[in-house]
């Protein structure tokens, strides 16, 4: 408890020097909005792994930093990575940068910290008790605040996230505020980069609202340095006959975790949420979900698949809740682990509570290593033995991939599970 | 067996109503004050002529029980336990140990021939030796001449403690530890009595063993503690079924099983639970808060639990298996059931430690009423237990809109070679299931009553034969009040 | 094309082959025959490289090189191809991205151009066309779903696509109809001629009525005990093998 108690207190101590130089710092609702949350941090700390939730992963080694918030930065000294698509909304370490972003007419796509005051009874709405959106809430100084119209049809949007170099740790806690009006749709496509060897934290959390009949599909593709840490919390409150689909790439970072609650608070509401884990030395990666069947008629469907190279630790947890009002819920989740070496370790842990009688509900989880039949009669055909590996470790991400249907996203997404494989498995 | 015949029969037994167990024996008994310190611990372990060195294993528990907290992490919820506010020790008068049972008091043999299990060895079920534990004791085990001839010892673990003590010291506690838990501390510092069994190298066991646990007293717990040695190359198939009078205030039970398969031999552990649930309102009940732990110390040594669980008002158990033995395997395959206001927690933990061990879990949770049913398991796989597989079902089925059923797995691998297989399935009965059978002539009760019993096919199908029979009309009697 | 010269192998510390002799020519197609727990499949999976067999003694050479030195790969590129008598399902991995990764890679080694997904889908249609298959053979995933006959006949897709110079033939008879026995002894009859070799091992006579080998083995115990011409084969179904072999 003691290293969570230093970790706690060095960003407790960073609130409370900033509080009134933060976004909002003198707007008593944000105020007192950051004075809960910092109450609610300062009793909580960093959680342990005593913590049931937190029982596979350790943030110890984001306790023993103490993290300072970046200096601001020229933007133009960076260089971007090529636009997939035609509206991109830039972060870096956290803050907005105009200069290089270009944001879309016809939608309200801004900077949280300039918009405040719009954000009134929005910001925080939908947030959990957890810890790390205590951190966020106390934290944070800008983040994406983007309003898609009733009825409007606003495309593809990306979402890059840029960690830049520092002599000493640094740490941002972006809060995004994603609201699709009735019947609405959007594509947005999250990229979060970072220096190789910069040691920094990225706890993102997004309060994503989609009203009655709208449509978000949310690609996250998690390729932070692998000495950085990205701690994600992704809240998500669909209503009746929308849909939210959530697909999460972690392949970056030392420690990550995705942890996404959506709930299912209308009829016919639907949730997709899939996702790939690629592990490799050193890393860890954790994505834990949590899917609240709040109201009849919603079907909701989960794929997670991660593989494990190297000495590394992979964790799925999932939860699906489905209250008694939620009659006729049709839920189900697959995790599968796929393991390459013997210094990995996979730990699963799914859940199903349920309150309602009239519903489907199943899981799944296996645990293998490539199946040497398979793997024999690829070589058999006259195919390598690595290529052969990394056909089989491609089909089995297949099922958690294939959701993935915007072309930009997908070939991000090919793009990032092939990088890793040559640079880590291969 | 006919379904649909059992089905029936079950069904009007089901109207004749309640739970049939919940009598009371008149007999005179003998308390320990209630309440809990050194001195019961030392009063309990004097009553029972113990050595010192039991004694001083018992002080020791009671001391590490003193510093630990009651558990609160599973999803059941009761009221605080006040442990000082029950007596310890509870036992039926008699002047001497029975020799035979001649001697037992006649009241006792009534009772347990009320609840179907003569002890008259001439009235005994065929080919089942009983250990009958009334409240804190055992009162009589049945076919120990017999057993002893092929070397087996069958008896009270108070007996093995007189006459095995080498038996006992060397294997109490090595498979559940003084300080493993709240209630295993508890246990360890208070147990009174329970059975013992040892199985010699290469013996098939002749005859099913069995055990019937019964609490009779007011305000008692019981803390029964039973020890089963399987030594290499032997077999043993076990059998335990509880029941309790209908009382409106909550009894604890905190037991202690500990299993040890030696080298290729196999225990097969069959449990019926049955103890009182309370009534429809959540009064009174069976507090059952039991440790159960087998492990399989030998190469390609085999333990099964088997369990159905239809009692109690609150079930916190995890019969589970440590598979160190190269080759082991562990197997579980439980049915729970919580009617009205009841609550069960319970599944198996499988610790893969030697090399090509396998586990098989099926669980199947009905749940009606109010009840909430929780399978909670962890299959755990050592860099070590290279080829180890695990297979998991967990079927969930609800009956009614106000009742819960959870699934918590956890799926802990560390093992490159290992395949761990986890499948789990929510769903109530079906309303073509029911109407097909409504439109072939049965009752919707007659129809829940059958298809549960299909639902629970695979594990029902694990236990003995006359056992099968019992656990069959439980489960229908146990849904009682549950549809329409 | 093939040498086996008193070739020993194990399984598990178990004896298998105990020493087997054989020689298939250029263009020439031979059968195996055996009872069951003979070794006929050992041996298919001895000459084509998986693990879980261990070589005690004896050699095998294929087109001049030493084979049992090679990757299961290398074999493949060298021009050996095995047809499984069960073949897997690859879950998510395409049949038109299996043939096309196999095939150039087996062009790579054999230094021929890699061809693009376009000719590559030139010349499956061809050939599917020529084994009268259904396009749909290539699109869906290898072997999922597939019956036991479409297992087989992909089996003979990829021989047809792949051009080796020896195909082994593991029971690929067993489990099939009539008519997919004719598609499969098509497939393998139209690759006849002086650069196909092929090695048919099977239990019965059925195939060999379709396919005629050019000379007939008989495997017992993991030893040839009897050779001789096709009609070997009528004998063995006429008088079974434990007379035929004595």
């Amino acid at each position: 408890m003691n290293a969570m108690t230093t970790g706690a207190a060095a960003f407790l101590g960073r609130y409370e020097g900033l509080r009134a130089h933060l976004p909002g710092g003198r707007t008593d609702w944000v105020a007192a909005l950051r004075a809960d949350a910092a109450a609610q941090f300062r009793a909580q700390g960093l959680p342990g792994r005593q913590v049931e939730a937190w029982r596979y992963t350790d943030l110890s080694p984001i306790a023993a930093l103490g993290f300072t918030e970046a200096l601001t930065l020229a933007e133009e000294r960076l260089s971007l990575p090529a636009a997939r698509a035609p509206w991109r909304a830039v972060f870096v370490d956290g803050r907005f940068a105009a200069g290089l972003s270009s944001l879309p007419p016809g939608l309200s796509a801004r900077s949280l910290a300039a918009e405040l005051d719009a954000a009134r009874g929005l910001l925080g709405a939908l947030a959990e008790p957890t810890p790390m959106v205590a951190l966020n809430t106390m934290l944070f100084e800008d983040g994406l605040f983007l309003e898609v119209p009733p009825g409007l049809d606003a495309g593809v949007m990306e979402l890059l996230s840029i960690a830049t170099h520092a002599e000493r740790p640094i740490a941002f806690h972006p809060r995004h505020l994603i609201r699709l009006g009735a019947g609405a749709r959007l594509t947005l496509i999250e990229t979060s980069l970072g220096p190789a060897a910069a040691t920094y934290l990225h706890n993102p959390v997004f309060e994503i609202a989609v009203a009655e009949g709208a449509s978000l599909t949310h690609v996250r593709l998690q390729r932070e340095g692998r000495a950085g840490f990205q701690l994600a919390t992704v809240l998500a409150a669909v209503e009746a006959g929308a849909t939210y689909d959530n697909f999460t790439l972690n392949a970056g970072g030392r420690l990550v975790r995705n942890e996404i609650h959506a709930a299912l608070r209308g009829p016919k509401a639907a949730c997709h949420m899939n996702g790939a884990q690629l592990v490799a030395d050193g890393q860890h990666a954790d994505t834990t979900t949590f899917l609240d069947h709040a109201a009849p008629d919603c079907a909701s469907r989960q794929t997670y698949k991660t593989v494990l190279a190297g000495r590394s630790r992979g964790v799925f947890q999932g939860k699906i809740l489905v209250r008694q009002a939620a009659q006729r819920t049709d839920g189900y989740q697959m995790n599968q682990a796929l393991l390459l070496s013997e210094e990995a370790e996979i730990d699963a842990k799914p859940q199903l509570e349920i309150y309602a009688d009239d519903v489907k509900c199943s899981h799944g989880a296996t645990v293998g290593a490539l199946d040497e039949a398979q793997l024999f009669y690829l070589r058999a055909r006259g195919i390598p033995a690595a290529t052969a590996r990394s056909m089989l470790v491609e089909a089995f991400l297949t099922e958690a991939v294939e959701g993935v249907r915007d072309e930009a996203a997908r070939a991000a997404l090919d793009e990032a599970v092939a990088g890793w494989w040559e640079r880590e498995a291969a | 067996m006919p379904a649909v015949a059992e089905t029936i029969e079950t069904v009007q037994s089901v109207q004749e109503g309640g739970y049939k167990w919940g009598f009371e024996t008149d007999i005179e008994m003998e308390f320990a004050p209630k309440g809990l310190n050194e001195d019961i611990v030392r009063f309990i372990s004097k009553k029972k002529n113990e050595p010192e060195w039991l004694l001083e294993w018992r002080l020791k528990a009671f001391a590490l029980w003193r510093k630990m907290e009651e558990p609160r992490w599973a999803a059941v919820s009761f009221p605080p336990i006040d442990y000082q506010d029950a007596h310890y020790y509870a036992a039926p008068k008699q002047k001497a140990a029975p020799k035979s049972l001649d001697e037992v008091d006649p009241e006792l043999l009534r009772t347990y021939e009320k609840l179907g299990i003569p002890l008259r060895e001439q009235e005994r079920l065929q080919g089942i030796a009983v250990d009958a534990v009334f409240d804190s004791v055992s009162v009589a085990t049945t076919f120990k001449d017999r057993l002893e001839k092929e070397g087996i010892i069958f008896c009270s673990i108070s007996e093995a403690v007189q006459s095995h003590p080498e038996l006992v010291r060397e294997y109490l506690g090595s498979v559940v530890p003084q300080a493993d838990n709240f209630f295993a501390a508890l246990n360890s510092a208070v147990f009174t009595d329970g059975s013992f069994v040892y199985i010699p190298k290469g013996v098939r066991c002749p005859m099913e063993l069995s055990t019937y646990f019964r609490i009779n007293a007011k305000s008692t717990g019981q803390f029964e503690r039973t020890l089963i040695i399987a030594d290499a190359g032997s077999y043993v198939s076990y059998l335990e079924g509880c029941t309790a009078p209908m009382r409106d205030e909550n009894q604890l039970h905190a037991a202690v099983v500990e299993l040890i398969a030696l080298d290729d031999a196999t225990i097969k552990y069959s449990t019926v639970q049955n103890w009182y649930p309370g009534d429809a309102e959540g009064r009174g009940g069976i507090y059952n808060f039991v440790t159960k732990r087998g492990a399989c110390r030998g190469a390609r040594s085999k333990i099964s639990w088997t369990q159905v669980e239809t009692g109690s008002a609150i079930t916190w158990k995890y019969p589970s298996c440590i598979l160190q033995g190269d080759d082991s395997v562990g197997e579980f395959y439980s049915v729970a059931i919580t009617n009205n206001r009841q609550q069960a927690d319970t599944g198996t933990k499988m610790f893969h430690i030697g090399r090509n061990t396998r586990s098989t879990i099926v669980s199947k949770g009905i749940s009606a009423g109010r009840g909430q049913n929780t399978y909670r398991g962890l299959v755990k796989i050592s860099p070590k237990a290279t080829g180890a597989r695990n297979f998991t079902q967990c079927d969930s089925l609800l009956i009614g809109d106000q009742c819960g059923a959870h699934t918590v797995p956890y799926i802990e691998n560390r093992c490159l070679s290992a395949k761990v297989e986890h499948e789990a399935t929510t769903s109530r009965i079906a309303e073509d299931q029911l109407f097909y059978c409504r439109q072939r002539g049965l009752s919707e009760e007659e129809a829940v009553g059958l298809i549960v019993n299909g639902f629970c096919r695979e594990v029902l199908k694990e236990l003995p034969m006359e056992f099968a029979v019992e656990a069959q009309k439980l489960l229908a009697i146990s849904l009682e009040g549950s549809v329409g | 094309m093939l040498k086996i010269e008193g070739l020993t192998a194990e399984v598990e510390g178990k004896p298998i082959l105990k020493g087997i002799d054989l020689e298939v020519p250029a263009g020439e197609v031979h059968a195996i025959m055996g009872p069951n727990g003979s070794g006929k499949s050992t041996l298919s999976y001895v000459l084509s490289g998986r693990e879980g067999y261990e070589i005690t003694g004896g050699s095998v050479t294929f087109d001049g090189r030493d084979l049992l030195a090679m990757e299961p790969e290398e074999r493949a590129a060298a021009g050996l191809f095995l047809a499984f008598q069960y073949p897997v399902e690859l879950p998510g991995v395409g049949n038109a991205n299996f043939l096309r990764t196999a095939l150039n890679a087996i062009r790579r080694a054999r230094g021929e151009a890699e061809l693009d997904a376009m000719q590559f889908l030139k010349l499956a249609r061809a050939k599917l066309k020529a084994l009268h298959m259904s396009e749909d053979m290539i699109k869906r995933n290898v072997n999922v779903g597939f019956s036991g006959g479409e297992k087989k006949r992909n089996e003979v897709l990829q021989m047809a696509l792949l051009e080796p110079k020896l195909a082994i033939l593991d029971e690929t008879d067993s489990g099939l109809d009539i008519d997919a026995l004719k598609i499969v002894a098509d497939g393998v009859n139209a690759m006849r001629g002086p650069g196909f070799s092929a090695l048919v091992i099977t239990h019965y006579q059925r195939l060999l009525d379709h396919i005629v080998p050019d000379r007939v083995h008989v495997l017992m115990g993991g030893r040839i005990v009897k050779s001789g011409p096709a009609s070997l084969a009528l004998e063995l179904e006429a008088e079974g093998y434990a007379k035929v072999a004595a």
